[in-house]
């Protein structure tokens, strides 16, 4: 989509919603709004029916776990004066100033009539992980917000059938929680003495194979100016 | 799949699928490697269209890095795009008509599918999981030669002259010769199954779905196109060359499981429109098929031996990656089976720090609920094949 239909998306957005629009930007080629969470449902419903917006589908309902934003596994500056490290433990961190709640619901929203898109969201807070379901603006939400509860435990208020979806029967925890390990809690095997299928903690040592490393490139950065010269 | 049916005699009241029997944490795995890494992953996401779901993944982090891949490359992916295409709707066409009890189809679509997937072959050198896409270009250039069948105690020499007859020339020949007698097998295809009584029993007036609600239950792709809504990325969105070509899109009348087959029929035939327009521009337009750009795509092996700066590249490359900025983006492709989308957070670093897989399958899957209540049981296999899923997308 071209930059001024979504700089003219973003004003009448503006205009319409005013100060429940917390934060707008468009970054390549897309445009993000940021919405408080208690204003779901009153702000969907004005995307998806007003003759401005006209956002019929909904493409994607995710959730997003901030946790560890901008945490690396190897540093890779100051590093002169103590060598580096073999990145395989997770002790050495250096954290971009994450200030925001920890969870985000994301949404992705489509309008098959005005032919452009937007992605909306909406943070919550780690001690209140509610936000109203948009299933009745959206019928096709229903899975994406019982896939959002069981990988990340945000609740959806008005969802008529909250279950697990892609985990097993009586799993415990929501896996793709930042502090949730890869190799998970429990592992199975068939147990020949016993006839069944049994439940045992993990074996398996967590390790990192490629360490997660975030450099300062300057081809992505704004010029900086020069210092003047003394 | 556990496909939970509450019945009244033979008539479905409610259908709950169970999924999940397939989850492997791709979206979290992806979390934890490079993005380089991944791509291999996104094969075996829908892995009966394996180079679409590439094609997204590498879109979305194309735009983050800013980057575009040469025009050849461009060609080359819309040609392999249109390929999958037509190998997904063979296997669906076959899977389909299986379902319905129709043994025949199921045989001719896959002969037609193991020449597409020699073309993978000869291509990425798998059949199947390509990896052939990557950040910045396609991994390497068409091939000159196509592989070639072997005497063995199953086919004698004369035999295998024969097999190999179209595979004398270069992968664009034989994809020449492929794409010159495919519309003829559409056509057999459709002599079996279009006007076929039985065939049109079991198919028409069976899950319907009206196009306003088609849009509610988020469908996309063929699905959205047989309720009569003519919504199709490559036109009204249209990425890589899809502009620079020429092709319909099929719009079915009634949103059944007939409109549905029919529509994938017409589909089949339109890639193959478009495969032919990319051999000619391939044929024509010799030229990179990877970016230049060394803090991306590897330098050649040859550079690498007398160039430090190129060595240099490679091992980072290989073992560490490339970051990627900060920023998020959503990339959607005209997928065979609906909009399929990578959405991408990345805070710098060089793996993805959020990957979600917006997969058309699972969307599709969570209406079978409504388009199977009040129907017979036979019907739920009717519809359900229809609806075109593949289990490693919808559970991921």
């Amino acid at each position: 989509m071209l930059i001024t239909e979504l700089s003219t998306l973003q004003e009448k957005l503006q205009t319409r919603f005013g100060d429940d629009i917390t934060a707008a930007m468009i970054h390549a080629d897309q445009l993000t709004i940021e919405i408080p969470s208690e204003k779901v449902l009153e702000i969907c419903s004005a995307l998806c029916d007003e003759a401005d917006f006209q956002f019929n589908q909904l493409i994607d309902v995710c959730g997003v776990d901030y946790l560890s934003y901008g945490v690396s596994e190897w540093e890779t500056e100051s590093t002169t004066t103590t060598g580096f490290d073999r990145g395989v433990e997770t002790g050495i961190e250096h954290k971009i100033n994450w200030t925001k709640p920890r969870f985000a619901v994301v949404y992705h929203l489509l309008s098959t009539l005005q032919n452009q898109r937007l992605r909306v969201r909406a943070f919550l807070d780690e001690n209140n992980l509610l936000i109203d379901s948009v299933i009745k603006i959206w019928p096709v939400a229903n899975w994406f917000e019982r896939e959002a509860f069981d990988l990340y435990g945000i609740l959806f208020k008005g969802h008529p059938d909250l279950r697990r979806i892609l985990t097993d029967y009586g799993f415990v925890g929501h896996p793709f929680r930042k502090d949730f390990p890869l190799s998970g809690h429990v592992e199975v095997r068939y147990d020949a003495e016993k006839k069944r299928v049994v439940y045992e903690p993990v074996d398996i040592e967590p390790r990192v194979l490629v360490p997660k490393v975030i450099r300062q490139d300057n081809r992505y950065q704004a010029p900086v100016p020069l210092p003047p010269k003394t | 799949m556990r496909l939970v049916l509450e019945l009244d005699g033979e008539v479905v009241q409610r259908a709950d699928p169970h999924i999940g029997l397939l989850h492997r944490a791709t979206e979290k795995l992806a979390e934890t490697k490079p993005f380089n890494q991944s791509i291999g992953y996104m094969d075996r996401l829908d892995y009966v269209s394996m180079m679409c779901n590439e094609h997204a993944y590498v879109m979305a982090i194309e735009k983050l890095l800013g980057i575009q891949a040469p025009i050849r490359a461009q060609y080359i992916r819309v040609m392999f795009d249109e390929i999958t295409r037509i190998l997904n709707h063979l296997m669906q066409l076959g899977a389909n008509a299986l379902d319905n009890g129709a043994m025949s189809m199921f045989l001719y679509c896959f002969r037609e599918r193991e020449d597409l997937m020699d073309c993978y072959e000869a291509v990425s050198g798998a059949r199947m999981h390509a990896t052939y896409y990557r950040p910045g270009g396609v991994y390497r250039d068409l091939p000159d030669f196509m592989p070639q069948y072997q005497p063995s105690k199953w086919h004698n020499k004369k035999q295998v002259h024969d097999m190999n007859k179209n595979r004398q020339g270069s992968l664009l020949d034989f994809i020449a010769d492929f794409v010159e007698h495919f519309p003829k097998k559409i056509d057999e295809y459709e002599t079996l199954l279009t006007d076929n009584r039985i065939w049109k029993q079991r198919t028409v007036d069976i899950g319907v779905i009206a196009p306003e609600r088609a849009l509610q239950l988020g469908f996309t792709g063929p699905m959205l196109r047989a309720s009569g809504i003519a919504w199709d990325l490559r036109k009204t969105q249209p990425y890589a060359v899809y502009d620079k070509l020429e092709f319909d899109i099929p719009v079915g009348l009634n949103g059944d499981c007939y409109s549905r087959y029919l529509v994938r029929i017409e589909e089949m035939r339109q890639s193959n429109r478009i495969v032919k327009q990319c051999i000619e521009w391939l044929r024509k337009n010799p030229g990179p098929v990877m970016l230049a750009e060394h803090k991306v795509t590897p330098p050649s092996r040859e550079i690498m031996k007398s160039d430090m700066e190129a060595m240099i590249h490679h091992f980072k490359l290989f073992t560490e990656g490339y970051c990627v900025p900060e920023g998020e983006v959503y990339a959607a492709v005209e997928h065979p089976k609906g909009e399929f989308g990578i959405y991408l957070i990345s805070d710098g670093a060089n793996k993805p720090y959020r990957l979600k897989i917006r997969a058309p399958s699972f969307v599709h899957l969570s209406s079978l609920d409504e388009m199977t209540r009040g129907h017979m049981i036979a019907d739920v296999v009717a519809s359900l094949s229809s609806i075109d899923v593949v289990f490693g997308e919808v559970d991921r």
